[in-house]
């Protein structure tokens, strides 16, 4: 089979100070793999050099296009690196400000991506903004609101159906429950876990919380001072960590 | 005697201002950055259109100076003194007369051809930057055509009004590769942008230059069903009686009596003057 992603070797650093160091990994379609590790470990230097919003000093990221099969991500042009970046790719940040136009409707938010790849008509791109709104659970009423009403959880709510609904197959998500409250959390966990069995989205998580790896992901990355320094299936690395410092880590979640 | 070089802007300045022109025409919808020159006149004033009409005018040209359709108002007035004091040269208000139009808010009614050129001041060259405020990103966009934003716009416009409500700067995109405002033209106007004229669009304070070539193809913005609609007030002009002309809303005394009477002054008076000559 195929990989979706196959990285190899991918390393960066700023100055001198190492970012991540000769990661390599795949992930196969269909799988959610989980990077975690504490702040400064890599993962977020690591998510950013795969997703293209930084250049790596060197490596492959190598990507199973659907028109002409794997191509190394980094040595495409930057108009198919954009085209990839709003079909096949989708990065759900953190800050829901981030990845939404605030000053834009949450219908125009949803439909901006589908009239990216031409779409056309009016009536259509609201139908689907609509049936999107309602897989996130945003009432319909809502369709010409802007996200700066929303609470939180909407927003974020609101991210993904933005960054979904061209039916992307593989999903960046940078700690995308952070910032919220717990109860909060727990819904929008159980909504990205619901979507992304039923799509069966090939999808890469970050976080610094192993709840949300524990719920998400089928496999696990554990990086430390931009090393990967564990990996393997998600239940084997939480419940049998074979690193010290991943013992460290998941001992100091069972605390919480 | 002048104490101006020909036109105002010397030789040097003229020869960048021509440079940025010849690219615009190349690359039609481009915006073109030039070095801006500070001018006699306020910025919002047309010093971009200014700039542009000077490295365009020769001696023989025949000039017009058009605001909102009028050939009598300050801002027209005192552009078009401008190059009588500076260049010398035969100024009209009869648009088929012209060989410039420097122009500001209209294209003439009557249809332009391949001896003349039709100059716009432009305000703001950027048809992005409501949505996009980085000048780096709005680049890039129009480098990679990532034009999705644009319909984004025109959705909210639907969304929000039941219909495309941009009636001013309604986008276009030219020859199927730039967007491009067409500087706050009414929309009723955007059909005309494709003619046989040569048309170039001056921003002073934004530093931009972009041209449409004669014949271009100039494609308002629009969804499948939500067509564009040029639209125009459903009442013929008070004056002239013209069905096919853009008209302006004026108020005739100080009761509030209104009119509507076409915004383009010598397209009007044109048609009352033929139309006393078969009364006689
Ligand atoms: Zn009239």
């Amino acid at each position: 089979m195929t990989p979706l992603l196959d990285v190899k070797d991918l390393t960066k650093t700023y100055g001198g100070r190492v970012g991540c160091t000769d990661v390599s990994f795949r992930l196969y379609p269909g799988e959610v793999l989980g990077i975690v590790g504490e702040s400064g470990s890599g993962k977020s230097t690591l998510l950013n050099c795969l997703a293209g919003h930084l250049p790596p000093d060197r490596g492959q990221v190598i990507f199973d296009t659907r028109a002409e099969g794997p191509r190394d991500v980094l040595t495409m042009s930057e108009p198919e690196r954009r085209m990839l970046g709003r079909t096949d790719w989708a990065f759900v940040h953190q800050n829901p400000r981030d990845g939404l136009r605030m000053r834009i409707s949450a219908g125009g938010n949803v439909g901006e991506r589908l009239m990216a790849v031409g779409a056309r008509h009016y009536g259509e791109i609201r139908a689907q903004a609509t049936d999107w709104l309602g897989r996130v659970e945003i009432s319909e009423t809502r369709i010409d609101d802007r996200p700066s009403a929303f609470s939180g959880g909407m927003q974020q709510r609101l991210q993904i159906a933005r960054n979904l609904v061209t039916g992307p197959r593989l999903v960046f998500m940078d700690e995308p429950t952070g910032g919220l409250d717990v109860s909060v959390q727990a819904r929008l966990l159980d909504l990205i876990r619901g979507l992304v069995r039923r799509m069966g989205l090939s999808a890469i998580v970050v976080t610094h919380d192993l709840a949300v790896v524990r719920l998400l992901a089928d496999r696990l990355m554990v990086m430390k001072d931009g090393h990967v320094i564990e990996t393997g299936l998600t239940d084997q690395v939480l419940d049998d960590p074979q690193a010290p410092y991943t013992q460290l880590l998941v001992s100091s979640v069972l605390q919480v | 005697m002048s104490d101006y070089n020909f036109a105002y802007l010397d030789e040097q300045t003229k020869r960048m201002i021509r440079r940025a022109i010849l690219k615009g025409v190349a690359v039609p919808g481009y915006q073109v950055p030039f070095a801006s020159r500070e001018m006699p006149m306020p910025y919002g004033w047309g010093t971009g259109g200014v700039q542009v009409t000077a490295a365009c005018l020769t001696p023989e040209d025949t000039l017009k100076v058009i605001d909102q359709g009028a050939d009598d108002t300050t801002n027209a007035v005192s552009i078009r003194k401008f190059f009588e004091k500076t260049a010398d040269v035969a100024v009209t208000e009869k648009t088929a007369e012209a060989t410039i139009i420097q122009t500001r808010h209209r294209i003439p009614e009557v249809t332009l051809t391949e001896d003349q050129i039709l100059v716009y001041q432009v305000p703001m060259p950027e048809p992005l930057r409501f949505l996009e405020p980085s000048e780096v990103e709005t680049r890039k966009m129009h480098a990679l055509q990532d034009y999705g934003l644009m319909h984004v716009k025109l959705y909210e416009d639907i969304a929000r009004h039941g219909e495309i409500a941009t009636a001013y700067s309604y986008p276009v995109m030219v020859e199927d590769r730039y967007v491009m405002s067409p500087s706050p033209i009414p929309k009723f106007d955007n059909p005309k942008l494709e003619s046989a004229a040569l048309q170039l669009f001056g921003a002073g304070r934004e530093q931009r230059i972009y041209a449409v070539p004669p014949f271009t193809k100039v494609v308002s913005l629009d969804f499948d069903d939500y067509p564009f609609d040029p639209s125009k007030a459903p009442h013929p002009c008070a004056l002239c009686a013209a069905e096919d002309s853009y008209l302006d809303e004026v108020i005739t005394d100080d009761q509030g009596t209104r009119m509507f009477v076409c915004s383009d002054t010598d397209f009007c008076a044109d048609r009352r003057a033929a139309q006393e000559g078969e009364a006689a």
